[in-house]
């Protein structure tokens, strides 16, 4: 079997979003975490707190978000692929 | 599932301009939400009907919230936020109308309504603060970082139309992977998977072009 450059592609976009998608859950899982235990002491101040957390986990999911655009370009608007 | 998500569908040519099926969506949107404004103000009434308790409570809360973000006055800026969340939460929950696809799931869309928040942050920003004020927040708090701020200004604004995008389309594509796999039952899961993904993306686009505005009026940090 001979590695062509249309399977590279497809391999290369796979490993983007597989290792792409490790570190964001592991980050979302932690601030997600922080945020229980912040509601948890201080009830009161779930409200500022769940919107801050929307928008920190929005900045995170971003990275995510990068690697499946890098996916998408390699699988079909490959610039190296005819 | 052969298409490729970054090409548009043409439908028809209006003369020379293409138009794409994302383009018909978002004029059938904007007419359903212009009718329905027009139908619940048409006479408006301090003891309002229904439908206008339904809008007057939607605006108050957006107001609210808006208030909560930017810490000063909203309604200046609750015309461009509040139309964006209600348009968004349209768009992305068209697809539960069946032969609907959302507007937001192509690329042409996010690019437009992040392009807008771009420009306006801009005017808000010079017409609350003068333009040298404002022009002065990218050299602070050192120049030499001149060249990291207006980098992550375009960082933004790109990152912000691609999580919108990469989130419906991405939704999309799993749908159709689902279907594919197992056809009759199983996709009803994700589908109610996708109004919450639908209404947190809408809230989390509105949330941050909030954020970016009172950055540039100078009322929070960002």
């Amino acid at each position: 079997m001979e590695l062509n450059l249309q399977m590279l592609s497809i391999i290369g976009a796979a490993v983007a979003v597989s290792f792409g998608a490790t570190g964001p859950a592991l980050a979302e899982g932690r601030a997600i975490a922080a945020a229980m235990d912040a509601i948890a002491r201080q009830p009161e101040s779930a409200g500022p707190l769940s919107r801050t957390l929307f928008v920190g986990l929005a900045m995170i999911e971003t990275m995510a978000i990068y690697c499946l655009v890098i996916a998408l370009l390699l699988l079909y608007a490959n610039p190296f692929i005819g | 599932m052969e298409t490729s998500p970054l090409a548009p569908d043409i439908l028809f040519h209006l003369g020379p301009v293409p138009i794409s099926l994302p383009v018909v969506t978002t004029w059938a949107i904007m007419a359903v939400l212009t009718a329905l404004s027009w139908l619940g103000l048409r006479r408006a009434r301090v003891h309002p009907g229904a439908l206008q308790t339904a809008l007057e409570i939607v605006v108050e809360t957006l107001a609210k919230q808006v208030t909560e973000i930017i810490r000063r006055d909203p309604w200046p800026y609750l015309p461009l936020l509040g139309t964006l969340f209600i348009f968004l939460v349209f768009a992305n929950l068209s697809a539960v109308v069946p032969g609907m696809k959302p507007p937001t799931g192509h690329i042409e869309t996010p690019a437009a309504l992040a392009a807008i928040v771009f420009l306006s942050v801009h005017v808000f920003g010079v017409r609350s603060r003068g333009l040298l004020d404002y022009a002065r927040r990218y050299i602070r708090p050192n120049p030499l970082l001149l060249p990291l701020n207006v980098l992550s200004e375009i960082t933004r604004t790109f990152s912000l139309m691609v999580r919108l995008f990469g989130n419906m389309m991405s939704h999309e594509f799993v749908i159709a992977i689902v279907v594919f796999l197992a056809g009759l039952l199983l996709p009803i899961p994700f589908m109610l998977l996708g109004i919450l993904i639908g209404i947190i993306q809408a809230y989390i686009f509105t949330v941050l072009a909030a954020v970016f505005i009172g950055a540039a009026v100078g009322s929070v940090e960002a």
